[in-house]
């Protein structure tokens, strides 16, 4: 037998080189993982200081502290931050870099210089989109949707933000193909198929959606900036182009995008509520099913995005149908999950009450969803604060909240250290109180008939928008203790083991921190990862 | 297992996940185009006559020689692998080579035929343009941006191809080790199918 050499950990080991260039440099998933986590985390800060002012713009009616532009500019740059640099890449950049290749037994990901030029193209596009914020009255104002022929004739900063997202959805696509590769190729020895981690099967599918669909908007978005800089009529009416063709070409694949966005945070609750449950996962071959099944379906419900664009009556009537099947494999983890915690043995761990708000959240957003999804209700509840109210709950309730359960779950890993988990639960249910009262009353306040993305409203729809505006108040304290214990206690935490949380998939049986190879020898893998037997 | 078995059961894996990880890139690349052809489609169909006449206006025989040369570079590229498996260097250069040129001849070709539709003002911006039926200017600027869109792949892949011969003579693509240039190869294959889709799309149907 060789001895065991203790080898350093991948935040202390750079390789004899120097450190700022190591880090940057570093074709380690790990470190490319945290350098997403860093960058994309001051992204969301920026996103949501413009949400909160643009709630504090709706807290009466007419204009309180800016004026229309302004407001255009910052619902577009919120969008358009919070879209392209937190939420798509947002799961799979951070905690598919950190955690699948150790989850799955491999020492890195399948090309892990591919891996590092994402990062770079990330940075790259995260720059440019930033440029966008040089100058108030030119921030774009578009919406992130960039509809034609608007965002041809608006004299914004709109050519950035096209030419942005379209880099950005390069990054994406490069992660999507890496992981697809390293799931194929390197399992470790054991681990079939249907033995992977729930969270690996997230990503699978998720990679699948970021390499086929986005290749799309990519070529869209080229046509939007061709139109721009050449003046030539693709989209544009006055010129023989068609506006709901570039709205086809947009939802064929940002619909699925929202996929992208949300499978990776059901991974991740898949993840997390066994282990604080101590019960094996219900439906596992399901979990994984679905997975894949809701990648495929949600290609094909595009069109439920352009109800009232002009559609024939079969087409919508085929959109919708499809969208509720889509609702079908979803439906089906959330029961998987809720049958998980019978019978279990309970533990709310700051991880569990994300991942238990996460299903609340999400069933109120998945159920608001049917009501867009069946024709007769979205006419009427179409581009109001409904919408607005329906979205956050799926993509911040569900996809933030699980974003949030993934960091406080691996931060030990991570750091080797522990936050503190008194002020974390604190932290939690005032995010979470604060999160309800600043998205629920939208639902009220949008089937009242509010329309969205106005700075100003008519005086009857003044108290839900107060109660909103308070919410979010709320929210922003949440988030501030949040961010101070995660960064206190990645500094100044105590100590833990290798495995605080008594997990048994691959990645808590390694050291803490792993080490840069991840394992002193590959794991071989007997059973499947979520036996929890006390 | 011994030190040796391991690292050749890993370098195969390597070779064989790269292989696949090039194809999932093709995927992307397809879909990419994808997109085009279907915005051309949809503006075929509602611009029919106006499409066959912008048709009519390509040189159908300029379009033909340049589909038999990408053909024959795809041939010549594929005869490059045959050269490396057999060990064969000089001949995988030549033939490499060859495949850079074909592709160089291809994009002269391109210059003469967008430069002689500068010429008669056939271009987004000019009067002539702007006079146009408003189908025939969509099949214009769809012409310009596919093909043009395909000019860059062209580039794009004999760039690669010049580091394929460079790998080549470096010995770091040997007749054990050549995924790099089947890689550079299935690229280029990529780049010779596109252009059959275009050339009876734009030059063929009137």
């Amino acid at each position: 037998m060789s001895e065991v050499t203790h080898h350093k950990s991948f935040l202390e080991n750079s390789e004899g080189k120097n450190v700022v260039l190591s880090w940057l440099f570093s074709t380690d998933h790990k470190r490319i993982g945290l350098i997403y986590l860093y960058l994309i985390g001051i992204f969301f800060i920026v996103a949501v200081f413009f949400g909160f002012l643009m709630r504090l713009e709706l807290i009466a009616p007419g204009k309180d502290i800016m004026d229309p532009q302004l407001y255009n500019g910052l619902f577009t740059v919120h969008g358009v931050i919070m879209i392209f640099l937190f939420i798509i890449p947002g799961i799979p950049a951070v905690f598919g870099n950190l955690m699948l290749p150790i989850m799955i037994g491999a020492k890195d990901v399948a090309f892990p210089r591919l891996n590092l030029l994402s990062l770079w193209i990330y940075i790259i596009g995260a720059m440019l989109a930033l440029t966008t914020l040089m100058g108030a009255d030119k921030l774009p104002d578009t919406g992130w949707t960039f509809y034609a022929p608007y965002s041809i004739k608006s004299n914004t900063y709109v050519m950035q933000a096209v030419l942005a997202a379209f880099i950005l959805g390069f990054s994406s696509i490069l992660t999507g193909l890496n992981f697809i590769t390293t799931i194929h190729w390197l399992r470790a020895p054991g681990m079939s198929w249907f033995k992977m981690p729930l969270f690996s099967w997230a990503l699978y599918a998720t990679a699948w959606i970021q390499l086929l669909a986005t290749p799309v908007v990519g070529i869209t978005l080229l046509m939007i900036a061709a139109e721009r800089y050449l003046g030539i009529g693709l989209f544009d009416p006055s010129l023989g182009g068609d506006p709901i063709l570039y709205q086809h070409l947009f939802w064929i694949y940002s619909h699925p995008a929202v996929y992208i966005m949300v499978l990776p945070a059901m991974g991740i609750v898949s993840e997390i509520l066994p282990v604080f449950a101590r019960r094996r996962i219900f439906g596992y071959n399901a979990m994984a099913v679905t997975s894949l099944a809701i990648a495929f379906i949600g290609y094909l419900v595009w069109g439920h995005h352009m109800f009232t664009s002009g559609m024939s009556g079969p087409a919508r009537i085929i959109f919708s149908f499809l969208t509720f099947l889509v609702a079908v494999p979803s439906a089906i983890k959330v029961f998987n999950w809720v049958t998980t915690l019978y019978k279990g043995s309970i533990d709310l761990k700051p991880p569990m009450l994300y991942v238990l708000a996460f299903i609340f959240n999400f069933m109120i957003g998945g159920l608001t969803g049917l009501v867009n999804g069946a024709l007769a209700t979205d006419v009427h509840v179409h581009d109001t604060y409904f919408i607005v109210g329906h979205f956050h709950y799926v993509m911040f309730g569900g996809t933030g909240f699980s974003f949030f359960a993934a960091m406080y779950y691996w931060f030990p890993k991570i750091y080797g250290r522990m936050y503190d988990i008194k002020w974390a639960n604190i932290g939690f249910w005032i995010i979470f109180v604060g999160f309800n009262i600043l998205y629920f009353p939208m639902f009220i306040v949008g089937m009242m008939g509010m329309p969205r993305r106005y700075y100003d409203y008519l005086p009857e729809f003044h108290w839900p928008n107060i109660v909103s505006t308070v919410g979010s108040w709320i929210l922003i304290v949440g988030i501030v203790i949040m961010l101070v214990n995660i960064i206190r206690g990645s500094m100044k935490g105590p100590k833990v083991g290798q495995n605080p949380w008594r997990g048994l998939t691959l990645e808590w049986q390694t050291q803490t921190p792993p080490i840069t190879e991840n394992f002193e020898q590959i794991p071989s893998v007997t059973e499947r990862p979520y036996e929890y037997k006390d | 297992m011994s030190d040796t078995a391991t690292h050749i059961v890993e370098h195969h894996l390597d070779e064989q996940a790269s292989k696949f990880g090039m194809w999932l890139f093709l995927f992307t690349e397809l879909l990419l185009f994808g997109g085009l052809f279907l915005v051309y489609s949809i503006y075929r169909y509602l611009n029919q006559d106006d499409f066959a006449r912008g048709g009519s206006e390509l040189d159908m025989y300029i379009g033909a020689i340049n589909t038999v040369i990408l053909l024959t570079s795809s041939l010549s590229v594929a005869m490059s692998i045959t050269a490396i498996q057999k060990n064969n260097k000089r001949m995988a250069v030549i033939l490499l080579w060859i495949t850079i040129v074909l592709a160089l001849v291809f994009l002269v070709n391109k210059y003469f035929e967008w430069s002689h539709k500068y010429h008669v003002g056939l271009y987004p911006g000019t009067e002539t343009f702007r006079t146009l039926p408003a189908g025939e200017g969509l099949f214009f600027l769809l012409y310009y941006f596919m093909t043009g869109l395909h000019g860059v792949h062209v580039i794009i892949g004999a760039i690669l191809l010049g580091f394929v011969i460079e790998r080549v003579l470096d010995g770091k693509i040997t007749s054990e080790n050549y995924v790099f240039q089947e890689n550079g190869a299935l690229y280029w294959h990529l780049v010779d199918l596109i252009w059959i889709y275009l050339f009876p799309l734009f030059y063929l149907i009137h």
